[in-house]
């Protein structure tokens, strides 16, 4: 493999959630005018793969599944330094849960690698609108890929020897996992802020042709595979959470002078918990 | 689950969402308990809790299923898993199973489903559990629901999984009607975990791995424990003390972590201080870092974003200290004080620190 690694990243366009809000009488997603991001957690696995061809040369192409407005996610991503995309859209993969989504993005894949094997293919930890960490483990295991989640570093990585070893957040400690190429990795937040891209690399994203594959361009073999169809899981009901009845009960001293305001707050919440001062006086050694 | 639900679906069920015939077997709550370097991680038991009333409401059998080495810590983990209320423990001991790693808990786990087939299968969302349920559902072919906040058991007997969606602006319940089992993954600290019946005991089925060393191609070079590097731990915390954008500059974090020395208490920060490198992510709160909920939360210098709100209003109280009256952190806080972090927080360091000196020579 003296070319460099092959590399796919799945990036998803997803709605800037500081900025949705909630129809208060229909209780539907007031989506007129609220700006589209890219996942930020793809944005740490594209800086990975970006920094990997730094090293050692290769190919990454970015990859999305969504409606024909993704494209301009995509062209963002070229804009960072991406060298190929690929925008997956049909009107069969709409309503997608992640065992859909995964079966469409695994086509997609397959049909890159046939012109040249995929290495690696990274995916962010999770989106922010799904928020489910499913869709990088649906792939690998559909893909039959050595499932690499939470990775929040790559020490090394062998070609000749098809290996690659990474740190992996666990419960309680951090992995340090070797595996076979290829595989698939999930990347964590804030292990690498992605590059600005470069002023070649802006003015091409600008011209650069979006691929656009439907179903049939992709290969995908079984409709009923994908989108609404193939999912198994279903929306029954979306709602507003409930507001708290209560606003928070101020706390004040007459002469507002911050230490009898703190010694009014002290009082304040030992009285609302009486047990939490045995908790404090459990926990603290003298301070 | 459906990622972007834009409008709530067409009421109805249609034929698609029928349980096919096969499945109408599976049978019974299942919850993962999901055992590491010979410890429990405490959102079992809350699963198990969550579980019993589940089972309950179906009138079916709670079990409990544990993976692990044939070692100490797994024969305890089984004996606790029925303190929890587990009617039955299905278990693999085999040495494979010692590190976890993607490929021999999947077959273990699929294996367990496919032979016993439980209707409804839960994990912790921890990072061990969402690697797992999700190429478990995947091979399964069935339906999972992440990061769930509700459970119940809906007219025609399906799980009904609510869960937050787009940052937490809105909540969605999802149902897997016609697969099986129907999976779910629940964040720690969103279960109230029920007191442990140390007298109770069940049965346990146990199973063989069949899995070969030379078979699995991942390997586990080294682990690095936490306790090592210092990491925050959140979660479980009884007490957290955060700050937020109105520290203004990163010397004052020292006012957070000196009233979180007096208190006892672990300390964190909004998003923003993580991205400006003031804070290290494992002290994030909110939807993309970690849930708390503590006995006492005190938010001091943070607006309350939904991002935030979400991570953090569990909390049995929660004090929030901001300069602006109208806040939003005022809108899920139970007490309020209104106006400089900067003099508030030393201030209350010191009547802390005055009042348990006093309680101590009392006590
Ligand atoms: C996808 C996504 C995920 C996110 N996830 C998270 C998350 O997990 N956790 C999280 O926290 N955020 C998250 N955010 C960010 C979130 O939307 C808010 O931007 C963030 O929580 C704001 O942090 P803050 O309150 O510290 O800062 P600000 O919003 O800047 O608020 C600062 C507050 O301090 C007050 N203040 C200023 N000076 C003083 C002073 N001297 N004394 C007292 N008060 C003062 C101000 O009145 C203000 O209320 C996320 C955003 C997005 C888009
Ligand atoms: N529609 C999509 N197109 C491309 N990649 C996606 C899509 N949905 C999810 N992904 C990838 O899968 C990861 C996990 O998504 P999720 O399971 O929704 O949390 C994301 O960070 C993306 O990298």
């Amino acid at each position: 493999m003296s070319q460099g690694p092959n590399m796919v990243v799945c990036i998803k366009q997803v709605p800037d959630s500081a900025q949705i809000s909630v129809h208060p009488v229909t209780n539907t997603i007031m989506r007129q005018g609220v700006p589209t991001i890219i996942n930020p957690y793809d944005l740490f696995a594209l800086e990975a793969a970006l920094k990997l061809r730094d090293q050692l040369g290769g190919k990454v192409t970015v990859l999305t599944m969504g409606p024909p407005m993704a494209a301009s996610a995509l062209r963002k991503a070229l804009g960072h330094g991406a060298d190929d995309a690929i925008l997956l859209s049909d009107r069969f993969f709409a309503g997608a849960d992640t065992l859909a989504t995964s079966y469409a993005l695994t086509a997609a894949i397959n049909k890159i690698g046939a012109e040249r094997p995929v290495d690696i293919v990274f995916t962010g930890k999770q989106t922010i609108d799904g928020d489910t960490a499913q869709v990088g483990p649906g792939i690998a295991r559909r893909m039959g890929l050595n499932q690499l989640t939470y990775v929040s570093a790559i020490p090394s990585i062998d070609l000749e020897a098809g290996e690659i070893s990474v740190h992996r957040r666990a419960e309680g400690g951090v992995q340090v996992l070797k595996t076979k190429l290829p595989c698939l990795i999930t990347m964590l937040e804030a292990t690498n802020e992605l590059r600005r891209g470069s002023l070649p690399d802006v003015l091409r994203a600008e011209r650069a042709e979006i691929k656009v594959w439907n179903a049939e361009a992709a290969g995908v073999e079984d409709l009923g595979k994908c989108g609404m169809k193939g999912s198994p899981t279903k929306v029954s009901k979306v709602f507003a959470p409930k507001p708290r009845a209560e606003k928070a009960k101020m706390i004040t001293a007459e002469d507002g002078a911050p230490a009898s305001v703190a010694a009014a707050a002290v009082e304040t919440l030992l009285d609302a918990d009486p047990r939490l001062l045995s908790v404090l006086t459990k926990q603290t050694t003298v301070a | 689950m459906a990622q972007a639900p834009a409008a709530p679906p067409a009421k109805g069920r249609k034929k698609t969402e029928e349980l096919p015939e096969h499945l109408k077997a599976y049978k019974n709550v299942w919850v993962f308990v999901e055992l590491e370097h010979g410890r429990v991680h405490p959102v079992s038991w809350e699963l198990l809790t969550e579980g019993r009333k589940l089972a309950d409401a179906l009138g079916v059998d709670l079990c409990g299923v544990v993976l692990g080495p044939k070692a100490e810590g797994t024969e305890k983990a089984v004996a606790e898993a029925f303190h929890y209320s587990a009617n039955r423990v299905y278990v693999i001991e085999d040495p494979l199973l010692a590190e976890y790693r993607n490929e021999p808990y999947t077959k273990a786990m699929t294996d367990l489903v496919n032979k016993h087939k439980p209707e409804i299968l839960m994990l912790g969302a921890t990072t061990l559990g969402r690697d797992l349920a999700g190429a478990v559902a995947t091979t399964l072919q069935t339906g999972l629901t992440a990061d769930c906040t509700e459970l119940a058991i809906d007219d025609d007997k399906s799980l009904a999984a609510t869960r937050p969606t787009f940052g937490g602006s809105l909540l969605c319940t999802i149902m897997t009607r016609a697969a099986r089992p129907q999976m779910t993954t629940v964040r720690p600290r969103v279960m109230a975990m029920g007191d442990p019946d140390r007298g109770r005991t069940g049965e346990v089925v146990r199973e063989p791995l069949d899995m070969a060393e030379e078979s699995i191609v991942t390997k586990v070079l080294d682990f690095i424990p936490d306790s090592d590097t210092n990491q925050a731990q959140l979660a479980y915390a009884d007490i957290v003390v955060a700050g937020g954008m109105g520290l203004q500059r990163p010397e004052n974090i020292r006012l957070v972590v000196d009233l979180a020395q007096v208190l006892g208490a672990e300390y964190g920060c909004s998003r923003p201080l993580v991205q400006k490198g003031w804070m290290t992510a494992d002290r994030q709160i909110g939807q993309t870092g970690k849930t708390i909920r503590p006995r006492l939360y005190i938010a001091c210098g943070i607006s309350g974003a939904i991002q935030h709100r979400v991570g953090s209003e569990g909390a049995d109280q929660i004090l929030a200290i901001n300069m602006d009256p109208n806040a939003p952190i005022f809108d899920f806080a139970h007490h309020g004080i209104v106006g400089d972090v900067l003099e508030l927080l030393p201030a209350l360091t010191e009547a802390f620190r005055k009042r348990l000196a006093v309680d101590r020579m009392a006590g």
